[in-house]
């Protein structure tokens, strides 16, 4: 556990001093969003009802930048061999990576999504359901994310093909969310949503990072 | 010989011992598939009652249901193979995966299209956001996202191997498939083939829609066992390649 800890640490510190690899993402989910009302148009009603969408696709192609990177510098100067060869489980490794991501790409676009969310006239009642969608789909669209990175690991076109092979997944993520931040926007309960949205957070924590640690140790092999 | 005492599933690993197998299957399987076809098409078109509702339109059932079928079918073989694959480390069930996908996809594409067809005169509209036809569309990207992963990779066995893993994580889809007409109320009509209460189709439909499927499933098996015997053979070549060069 504390090897994991550690681990975060030093992922989290490699980010911040890299100040490009922190602001590249946000400066994405900002500028795609605001694309939106560029191309189709300032009508309120139109962007009332199109925000949550809008949000949460920009967020989850956001996500998704970053993650080719997630394991890719330390497979190629041999820290990931290390790893798998540590006491530390490369499961929880996988989980310290994944914790590591969030924190870079999740939490920065759930701080920016409310001002997003301003400038898209998200309806008032569908703030809280954004932010607490996003608390609970973006550490979700992470995790399968790192095992998209993993299964990629070593192959050409590994960028490419892994927003192909990750974007279906994320689909049911994208669904709930959505439906969340909608309900809400029309004076619905979004509850119901949100529970779904937290199952798919639970089990993909639970489930995936076995997933992903076959798939670094077929990697590695 | 030995080989009485090796487990059935390992049994078949050894590709001599396969290709004895394939070799006994293949002319059933083909025989099979030829006549099964040639009836099915028959009734489905010429021998069959038009649809009280939807009149001729209803023959287009006969493609797009075998084709649904197959496309969870095949996914639901390949997820098994893959399973097998890692944790016995089964040399043939890999290749299995592979030669079975391109075949998969084909299935998911024809249902999706026929479905499409079907859907402009019933519906209205050639695609709806509905449940069923997301997830379906959804296993087809599956489908190319394993084809394009194995493709990727320099080493085709780690390429074989990441491919398993993917195949292992999208099998959740295949339930959400299923049930996506029971789960949410949509325009799709519910299961009528395989219910607790029975079939609800009337037999002189139910006929031709079993003839196709069975045809369907003796196809699958004839061309996954050519592409698997081809998939050895090039395994072969590449290792006479490999030895020649090292020369």
């Amino acid at each position: 556990m504390n090897a994991a800890l550690r681990l975060f640490r030093h992922d989290i510190s490699l980010q911040l001093r890299n100040g490009s690899d922190l602001v590249a993402p946000i400066a994405f989910f900002v500028l795609a969003t605001l694309m939106i009302p560029l191309g189709v148009g300032p009508e309120p009603n139109l962007l009332t009802r199109l925000a949550p969408g809008m949000i949460w696709v920009t967020a989850l192609l956001a996500t998704l930048l970053a993650l080719d990177r997630m394991f890719l510098r330390d497979f190629e100067d041999g820290t990931l061999d290390l790893l798998a060869l540590a006491p530390l489980p490369l499961e929880l490794a996988v989980i310290a990576k994944v914790a590591a991501h969030w924190v870079t790409t999740g939490l920065p676009v759930m701080i920016v999504a409310p001002l997003l969310g301003v400038m898209m006239r998200l309806d008032a009642h569908g703030f809280l359901a954004l932010e607490i969608s996003l608390a609970l789909g973006t550490p979700a669209l992470s995790v399968i994310g790192a095992f998209g990175a993993a299964v990629t690991l070593g192959a050409r076109r590994g960028g490419a093909l892994l927003a192909v092979l990750v974007l279906p997944l994320y689909i049911p993520i994208l669904i709930f969310a959505t439906s969340a931040v909608s309900a809400a926007g029309e004076g619905l309960s979004p509850q119901p949503h949100l529970l779904l949205l937290a199952a798919f957070f639970v089990a993909g924590i639970a489930l995936v990072p076995f997933a992903a640690a076959a798939a670094l140790r077929n990697a590695l092999e | 010989m030995t080989t009485a005492r090796v487990p059935l599933l390992h049994r078949y690993a050894n590709p001599a011992a396969f290709g004895r197998l394939a070799g006994r299957i293949m002319p059933w399987s083909a025989g099979a598939t030829v006549i099964l076809l040639a009836l099915g098409i028959y009734f489905a078109l010429f021998d069959s009652p038009p649809d009280y509702q939807q009149g001729d339109s209803v023959r287009i059932m006969y493609v797009h249901v075998p084709a649904a079928i197959l496309s969870e079918l095949v996914y639901g073989a390949m997820a098994l193979a893959a399973a097998a694959g890692i944790i016995w480390k089964h040399a043939l069930a890999d290749l299995f995966v592979k030669a079975a996908a391109p075949l998969g996809a084909i299935f998911t594409l024809i249902c999706l299209v026929a479905g499409s067809l079907w859907g402009k005169p019933m519906w209205g509209a050639w695609w709806v956001w509905d449940a069923r036809l997301t997830s379906e569309l959804v296993l087809f990207f599956l489908y190319l996202g394993y084809i394009a992963l194995v493709d990727a990779f320099d080493d085709p066995q780690r390429g074989l191997r990441a491919g398993s893993i993917l195949v292992l994580v999208g099998v959740v889809d295949l339930p959400v498939i299923k049930f996506s007409v029971d789960w949410w109320n949509t325009l799709h009509q519910p299961a009528s083939l395989i219910t607790l209460s029975g079939p609800k189709i009337y037999a002189s439909m139910m006929v031709p829609l079993t003839l196709m499927i069975l045809g369907f499933i003796a196809f699958f098996v004839t061309v996954v066992i050519l592409r698997l015997e081809s998939e050895l053979l090039a395994r072969r070549i590449r290792a006479w390649r490999t030895a020649a060069a090292d020369e």
